[in-house]
This record gives C-alpha cells, sequence and structure tokens, in this order.
C-alpha cells in the first residue's frame, strides 16, 4: 500500500502542469451555459490543442492514435486539469469515453480510420443514443426497431437522454432488430450520422432550464449497414464490452472539485453572520463540514485503490460501484450543506449578498441527476448486492 | 503509486485470519462472555499467548513493519471479535510489558477496559501519555458488551510521563488508527453475518436476500465498510511516511468512517436477522457491543468529525 508516486509518474505531473500554465491563459471566455454551438466549438478548440500537445485520447492504446498513458497517468491527468481549472472534456465526451473506445474494440478498420482521428482532433462530434421513454434503467428493453431494407436498416422510434444531440455529427444508436428474441438478444449498435433524412432532434429543457439533453424521433430513418458495429442482435455485448474500458477514473475531476468546494463552504461559513456569530460557530455545522470532508478524503483513497487495482488487473475492481454510491449522495449532501451555510443567498443561481454560493445552488439542482443517471442508487445497491455479494436476483 | 496491499501484506493478514478462525471462532463468544469471574470475562490466556508469539503486538519493535500492517491485522482481530486490551497492548510493545490497557483522563466517568489482565495503563491527557501501574476501582457490574469488563477509576491515577508534545499526538493518532482498523473488522464480518443470513433465511417463500428492500441493506453494509476500508488504510500508510502531509485529518475522517460503519452496520445485521437479531443465541450482538465501546474509544465519530473541520 503506497500512495507515493513514482519518478516518472512525478514528472509526467511536472510537464502536464506546466503545459496547462501555458495554456490555459491562452483559453478565450467560457460560452454561455446554454448556447450549444457556441460550447461545441470552446471544448472542441480545447480538444485540438490537447491533440497537438499529445495529451487526446490520454487512456486510448497508441495504435489508435491515443497516449497509451497509464491508470495512474489518467488519474493525474484529470486531477491536474480539475486543479488547474482547465475545461471539461464537455461535448467530447461520448467521443472520447464512450462511441471512440467502442469502435476500438468492435468497430471495423475502415470504421475506425474513419472515425477515430476526428474524434481524437476535435473535429467529430458525438452523442449517444440508448435511453428511450420506456428504456431507463431497464435498457435492454429499447424498442426503437430497425428494419433490414437492402443494404440499410430503416429505423423507427424515439430515443430520449440523448446529450448534445443538437450539436453532435454522429450518434451510437442502440436499436432492436429482433424483436422475437430475449430482449438482450436482438439489440444492435449502428453509427448514425446526424444529418441523415427523417431525424427529429427536439431539445429537452431539465430541471436546470437548460436542454443539455435531447428527445430524438426517428421516421425512416435510413442507416447502411456497413454503419453496423458488431454483428447483428449482439449490440448489447457490444455495449458492455466498451464499460470494460473504465479504469477507476471516471469520478476523479469531480472528488477534486467536491474537495475544493468543501474549502470554499468553510470560507463563505467564516464570513457569513448568523445569530450574532459567524455560522462557522456553529458545532453541529462544523461537525457535518467535517464529516463530509472525511468522506471524500475517502473517496479519494477509493478511487487510487480503484485505479491501483485496475493498473494491476485491468478492471477496479468494486471500488467502481462504491464510488457511484457514495460519491453521488456525498455530492448532493455538500450542496445540501452549501445552501444550510447561505441560506436565504442559496436561493440565486448566481452569486448574490457578497457571497459566493451561486455555484452551490446551480450544482444542488443539478446534483440531482447524479444518483439517477448512468445507473440509478437502486440499480446499484442490486448490482453491488447481487454482482458482489452473491445474493439471489429478485425474480 | 500502488495503493493495493502487497502480496506479502496479504499473507500477513491470511496468516491472522486462519489463526483467529482456528482459534477463536465466533462460536466461542458466548462461552468466555459466560467465564468466571466477571473482571476477566473476554481475556484467554492461551489466544493472548498465541497471538504474542505470532507477533501481532511486535509488528513494529521486532517484525519493522509498520502500521500499515498493523492496521491489516487489527482487521482481523476486529473479524473475529477478539477481546483484550489490543491496542494498549500494540502501542506498548517496546515497553516490556503483557498486555496494557488504557485510560483517557478526558472522558468521563473514568472507566478502564480489562484492568484486571493488564499490567499496565497507558493514561490519555490532553497533551500528554504517561505511564501507569497499580492503578485499581470498582468493577462495572454490568457492562454493555459483556467480553468488556470495565472498571470505574475514581481519580486520575498519577504515573510516569512517556510522551508529550508531537509524541503524544502522533501516539493517540494510532491509537485512533488501529480502534478504527478493529471498527473495520466488525463491519466486515457483520456484512458477512447479514449476507450469509440472507441467502439462507426464507420466508415467503424465497431468501430473504432476494427482496430489494434486505439486498439494498446488505449493500450499503458492504460500501461503508469498503470506504472505511481505505480510510482507514490511507491513514495508516500516511502515518508510516514521514514526509506526508496530512496525518491528523486522515486518522479523524478514519475513526469517524468506521465507527459509523461498524455501529451503522451492526443496526443492520440485528435487523436483517429479524427476531434471531434479539437472541442471545446469535453473535451479531457481540459484534454490536464491541462497536459501541470502540466508538468511544480514542475520540468519538462527533471528535472526530469536529477536529477535521478545525483543519480545514
Amino acid at each position: 500500500m503506497d500512495l507515493r508516486y513514482s519518478p516518472e509518474e512525478e514528472r509526467f505531473r511536472h510537464e502536464l502542469r506546466e503545459w496547462l500554465g501555458q495554456v490555459l491563459p491562452t483559453l478565450p471566455a467560457k460560452p454561455a451555459a446554454d448556447d450549444w454551438p457556441a460550447r461545441r466549438s470552446y471544448d472542441t478548440a480545447w480538444q485540438r490543442l490537447l491533440h497537438e500537445a499529445g495529451y487526446a485520447g490520454i487512456n486510448w492504446p497508441t495504435d489508435y492514435g491515443g497516449r497509451g498513458a497509464t491508470p495512474t497517468e489518467h488519474l493525474i491527468f484529470l486531477e491536474e486539469s480539475e486543479r488547474a481549472g482547465a475545461p471539461y472534456v464537455g461535448v467530447n465526451f461520448v467521443g472520447l469515453l464512450h462511441a471512440g473506445p467502442t469502435l476500438i474494440a468492435e468497430g471495423t478498420d475502415e470504421q475506425r480510420a474513419r472515425h477515430l482521428p476526428p474524434i481524437l482532433r476535435g473535429d467529430e462530434v458525438w452523442c449517444q443514443g440508448f435511453s428511450e421513454p420506456g428504456a431507463g434503467s431497464d435498457l435492454a428493453s429499447l424498442r426503437t426497431r430497425a428494419v433490414r431494407d437492402g443494404e440499410d436498416y430503416v429505423v423507427t422510434g424515439h430515443k430520449l437522454w440523448t446529450s448534445y444531440a443538437t450539436v453532435a455529427d454522429y450518434c451510437e444508436l442502440l436499436v432492436r432488430t429482433d424483436a422475437d428474441a430475449p430482449k438482450h438478444k436482438g439489440i444492435t449498435w449502428l453509427i448514425l450520422a446526424m444529418d441523415t433524412p427523417g431525424l427529429d432532434v427536439r431539445p429537452l429543457k431539465t430541471v436546470l432550464g437548460s436542454s443539455e439533453f435531447s428527445e430524438v424521433y426517428f421516421d425512416d430513418v435510413r442507416i447502411p449497414v456497413g454503419n453496423r458495429v458488431g454483428e447483428e442482435n449482439d449490440g448489447w455485448r457490444v455495449t458492455m464490452v466498451t464499460l470494460s474500458f473504465e479504469r477507476g477514473t471516471a469520478w476523479v475531476d469531480q472528488i477534486v472539485d467536491s474537495a475544493r468546494l468543501v474549502d470554499d463552504l468553510v470560507t463563505i461559513a467564516k464570513k457569513v453572520t448568523r445569530h450574532g456569530g459567524a455560522a462557522w460557530d456553529d458545532r453541529g455545522l462544523r461537525r457535518d463540514v467535517g464529516h463530509l470532508a472525511a468522506e471524500f478524503d475517502a473517496l479519494w483513497a477509493l478511487t487510487k485503490r480503484g485505479v491501483s487495482e485496475a493498473s494491476a488487473t485491468g478492471v477496479p475492481g468494486v471500488s467502481a460501484s462504491v464510488l457511484k454510491l457514495r460519491y453521488t449522495e456525498a455530492r448532493q449532501r455538500l450542496m445540501d450543506l452549501g445552501a444550510r451555510v447561505l441560506d436565504r443567498a442559496g436561493l440565486s443561481r448566481t452569486d448574490i449578498g457578497g457571497l459566493a454560493g451561486g455555484e452551490f445552488t446551480e450544482e444542488r439542482i443539478n446534483s440531482l441527476s447524479y444518483t439517477i443517471a448512468a445507473g440509478t442508487s437502486q440499480i446499484q445497491r442490486n448490482i453491488v448486492g447481487e454482482r458482489i455479494l452473491g445474493l439471489p436476483r429478485e425474480r | 503509486m500502488d495503493f493495493l496491499p502487497t502480496a506479502d501484506q496479504l499473507e500477513l493478514q491470511r496468516g491472522v485470519r486462519s489463526l483467529l478462525d482456528a482459534r477463536f471462532p465466533l462460536e466461542r463468544l458466548a462461552a468466555v462472555a459466560a467465564a468466571e469471574p466477571r473482571q476477566t470475562a473476554g481475556y484467554d490466556e492461551t489466544l493472548w499467548q498465541a497471538l504474542t508469539e505470532t507477533g501481532v503486538f511486535a509488528l513494529r519493535t521486532d517484525l519493522e513493519l509498520g502500521l500499515a500492517e498493523a492496521a491489516l491485522v487489527f482487521e482481523e482481530l476486529g473479524r473475529a471479535v477478539v477481546p483484550g486490551p489490543l491496542v494498549g497492548t500494540f502501542l506498548s510493545a517496546s515497553r516490556g510489558a503483557g498486555a496494557v490497557t488504557v485510560l483517557e483522563t478526558q472522558a468521563l466517568p473514568l472507566l478502564v477496559a480489562h484492568l484486571d489482565v493488564a499490567d499496565a495503563v497507558l493514561l490519555f491527557d490532553e497533551s500528554e501519555v504517561r505511564w501507569a501501574t497499580g492503578v485499581v476501582g470498582e468493577t462495572v457490574a454490568s457492562p454493555l458488551d459483556p467480553l468488556t469488563p470495565l472498571t470505574e477509576v475514581a481519580e486520575v491515577p498519577a504515573g510516569r510521563v512517556i510522551a508529550t508534545g508531537g509524541a503524544a499526538t502522533r501516539m493517540r493518532l494510532e491509537g485512533a488508527v488501529l480502534t478504527a482498523a478493529l471498527q473495520v473488522g466488525l463491519a466486515t464480518r457483520l456484512t458477512e453475518l447479514a449476507v450469509d443470513y440472507a441467502k439462507t433465511r426464507e420466508q415467503f417463500g424465497r431468501p430473504i436476500g432476494s427482496f430489494q428492500a434486505v439486498k439494498h441493506l446488505c449493500a450499503d453494509m458492504f460500501v461503508r465498510t469498503e470506504l472505511a476500508r481505505v480510510a482507514v488504510h490511507a491513514a495508516a500508510v500516511t502515518l508510516d511516511d514521514p514526509t506526508a502531509e496530512g496525518a491528523e485529518r486522515a486518522g479523524s475522517g478514519a475513526k469517524l468512517l468506521a465507527d459509523e460503519a461498524a455501529v451503522t452496520n451492526g443496526r443492520s445485521a440485528v435487523q436483517v436477522h429479524g427476531g434471531m437479531g434479539f437472541t442471545w443465541e446469535v453473535p451479531v450482538h457481540f459484534l454490536l457491543k464491541r462497536a459501541w465501546v470502540h466508538a468511544t474509544e480514542f475520540g468519538t465519530a462527533d471528535d472526530h468529525a469536529e477536529d477535521l473541520a478545525l483543519l480545514l
């Protein structure tokens, strides 16, 4: 059990830090939260800078243009980027973390050559067409239908929670190609060009009032058979293969960010007046903050445990589910604690009353999604109970 | 950076586990609890001898290992619910005494566990640690944990100062981390007991562990334990590294998360066992009672939460 970094890892960190120090001051101002074309430009411009500096596809194999970094280097990359305030992966998320790795694992040489270099360069943005109105936690029950017609699949149906759909060039699409087979055996993975006729993309307004997600309606959309990844009806396995790319780094930037927010919260609590003293004079509040800080420290240690395990075995082991469950709930508690300190100043999504509280309020709303997205906490507990503890399934 | 236990560390841990599985199975707890006289209940001379010979208390002094290894071993001692003044004896390994217990003078009333079997008492004051012998007091008639006999001491005994300042702080922190490791061991065993029961106990024609209400209790037990475990490991590794910063913060975090894991898992394990969980026969209560005892040792979760907050 060693938490110290090797000289090579420290050198990697040092070089990255120097580069971030040079490049970040040259970035333009961040675009407005709901200006998606501007956000696409901003995020893809950042991706081009990463590409030029050799940091694009940090964890992708070098054979496919990535950096081939170790899980620990990936951890350092995300940690340093967050500490330096670098832009997030943003609209490049699906391409870099999901569709790209899927093509690496399951695509044809032609599909890889066509899509991987532009994803790395920030020239191609992807979205994800998995969830449907009737297929959330039970994703495999999806019903968007694809019928073979000559050299095309003809797709009809309705996707939901398609992130960045309004600005994406391509979509990783799961469709039902065999309605009679068991639900996991009749799904196919397709590459969809977002300018294909018959698509109707309708932005979905979330509780934030913004539209990072869309609904996508399919009306006889023709997708060439050559855009299929993997075999017909083998799409569920293809999707699961992608998940195995996770190396324990999924929450690194957010845990680093949460530690900073805990410190910010203390600063605000020392400044805010309550009952004639500072809010920080309240022992109950201090204990709750101390408790939460302990939890984020432990989540950071757990991240290092998972990354170490991924380095040794290729997968992060049990820490992935533990992290997802505890991080998402801790993050929500952090925002509630922020609201407790801010009191009425927490009623504004931008800073008011001379307090840096807008961030807490915004994230208080946003973090509602954390225990739902990518597997609800309830589904995560089923996974822990059944796959890790070996408890019997309900049915 | 490689935060996984090494092969040697895992082997050490496995060795202690197999010794304890053979010498101190959970089925023995009820018998040990019933042993007379009550003042020495919980202390198993033969087991203590075996642990001493294995080097459990002398990991640092004789085997040149660190607190990281000690934490892994103490997890096993907790998992087996081994009674006795484990932490005090470990912290006193270099002093040539046998069993050594602990008295925290800031916590009232003044209670010492296992005083009748201890050669000496480590007195933890606000700023120093002292060494006392010949401490006497009144036996608590009905202690919460039948395997942790308690003596109430009327006054803080005198004693010889053995650590002050940073050394005393460090000793207290080591005590907190080792106690936290015991709690992680208890939390681990409680999860195992609950999961095993949930797999075999049937109601409404199926194992109760298939019901999500029960499954999720078990999942939370596991998650809580793993989070506390890495917190304890991180604290131990930090304390072992003289160049590392943040040992106090890590130690406080470890103790509070481990207390929470052990105590909450104790309640959940009773709940999963249903009516049987309220019987003396099912050993779950011994683990919960021990967790309640440890939760008062080397700082409560509340103390550590506040200490940690003041370090922010």
